[in-house]
């Protein structure tokens, strides 16, 4: 069975990629009835996933675990929203606003606090590894702050000069690092299409 | 075309390299994050104290699933490594098909070790659908559940500040990647050794999960020379005015 998983899952990898690098008519269509297929199979999993999250929840009520509580909050509102959105539609007002007054709020507070978290990182960072790349990296984030940011006088004078010669030096390494992660990308995938990477079917 | 012979080309490379490395094991440079790992999968069978795993967000069907399979490639191996321990380890994602992979690469993992009976599909958990909802479900795990050390391994976003955030108030191990390069720049401010670029992938090779995991690094190595070369050479070409 692990064997007819396996070539079910390579066989299907390869006609996707073909499909994508060689537009043959066949495969073209082929590409594009796998990819449906993999949509309702991703649309299922998040179902499953949801599931998960519940058992997982319900597990910690049951044994009486700390912040439980939390957990019976999330298993209340998620039926609670899911049978709104299947009853009513997703397009709902009431559903509309769950969205609007409860998920977005709670998000914009999260994003709050990741800006502290950012500002407290920094300034930890040289108390954590004191070199000179350490060094470099503050310098380059102050001044590029210092230039980008609004200020009652307008522009920072030469702002234009600083953002041109550190987005020299940035856009050269951004472009480096994602060619890595490209071939690091390429060469993992080659290996799942191989079958010698299998993260599916418990092999 | 091209497309399709760079594929074709590392495709050959990466099974000529499989069956030399066969014959010769890799000698690899030393990365102090893999270390700390290696020590910190030890320390948590010792003590009796789990391993936080999260593997991000990373969709299967994007093009950002990449770091997402070698995260679970990585997971297969400490699953295996740690399959003895008291504390089973938690893998945490924010993705519902890389959460359900995560419960197989999980099962899979005890089951190479000849300990299935050790497996609770409750270790491989899905914490959130968007970035913030996922931080949030992911962050009582390194509070709560006995964690020494978190991994960070996969597709994540500016929400991996609170995560690590998380990690250090815990005074926990932290090892992190990201293949997104603002996460990649947070890690860098937040971590004690941060993983830069493609060390993400090397993780396979690092916890010795095979001779596959090994020879994928040497054809890295060797793209990325080829590739230097037709950069300099390409721009040593327009200079001198051939195109």
């Amino acid at each position: 069975m692990r064997l007819v998983t396996a070539a079910i899952a390579m066989a299907s990898g390869l006609i996707v990629l073909l499909g994508y690098l060689y537009p043959l008519e066949m495969l073209t269509q082929l590409r594009g009835t796998l990819t449906d297929w993999a949509v309702i199979i991703a649309a299922v999993a998040v179902l499953v996933g949801l599931l998960n999250l519940m058992f997982v929840q319900l597990e910690k009520i049951r044994t009486r675990q700390k912040n439980s509580i939390y957990g019976a909050l999330l298993i209340v509102s998620l039926l609670g929203t899911f049978g709104l959105g299947l009853v009513l539609g997703p397009e709902n007002q009431f559903v509309q606003l769950a969205v609007d007054a409860v998920i977005v709020p709670v998000e914009a507070s999260l994003m709050a606090i990741l800006a502290v978290t950012l500002v407290y990182a920094s300034i930890r960072l040289l108390r954590r590894r004191a070199d000179v790349m350490t060094v470099i990296f503050l310098i380059v984030a102050v001044i590029l702050l210092i230039a980008t940011m609004p200020t009652p006088i307008g522009p920072i004078p030469g702002d234009w000069l600083i953002l041109q010669f550190a987005g020299m030096f940035s856009s050269g390494g951004a472009r480096g690092l994602l060619i890595g992660i490209a071939l690091g990308t390429l060469l993992t995938s080659l290996r799942v299409l191989f079958g010698i990477d299998r993260p599916y079917g418990g092999n | 075309m091209l497309a399709f012979g760079i594929v074709i080309l590392t495709a050959l490379l990466l099974l000529a390299f499989i069956y030399l490395r066969r014959k010769s094991p890799g000698v690899f440079r030393r990365i102090e994050a893999y270390e700390r790992l290696n020590r910190s999968v030890g320390l948590s069978v010792e003590n009796g104290t789990r391993l936080h795993i999260s593997l991000g967000r990373g969709n299967l069907f994007t093009a950002r699933s990449g770091s997402a399979l070698a995260a679970l490639a990585m997971l297969r191996r400490l699953a295996e490594r740690t399959s003895v321990s008291d504390r089973p380890p938690i893998v945490t994602s924010g993705d519902a098909s890389l959460s359900i992979l995560s419960q197989d690469t999980l099962q899979a993992g005890y089951r190479a070790a000849g300990a299935e009976d050790q497996y609770r599909i409750s270790t491989g958990r899905l914490t959130g659908l968007t970035p913030f909802s996922f931080a949030a479900g992911t962050i009582p795990v390194t509070r709560d559940e006995a964690v020494s050390a978190t991994v960070i391994l996969g597709d994540f976003g500016a929400e991996v500040a609170l995560l690590a955030d998380a990690a250090d108030r815990e005074d926990t191990n932290l090892i992190a990647a990201s293949d997104n390069l603002s996460a990649q720049s947070i890690l860098y401010a937040s971590a004690q050794d941060p993983l830069i670029g493609e060390e993400l992938f090397a993780s396979g090779a690092y916890l010795g999960a095979g001779v596959s995991h090994d020879a994928s690094l040497q054809v890295q190595d060797i793209l990325r020379w080829v590739l230097i070369l037709a950069i300099v050479g390409g721009s040593f070409l327009k200079f001198v005015g051939f195109f």
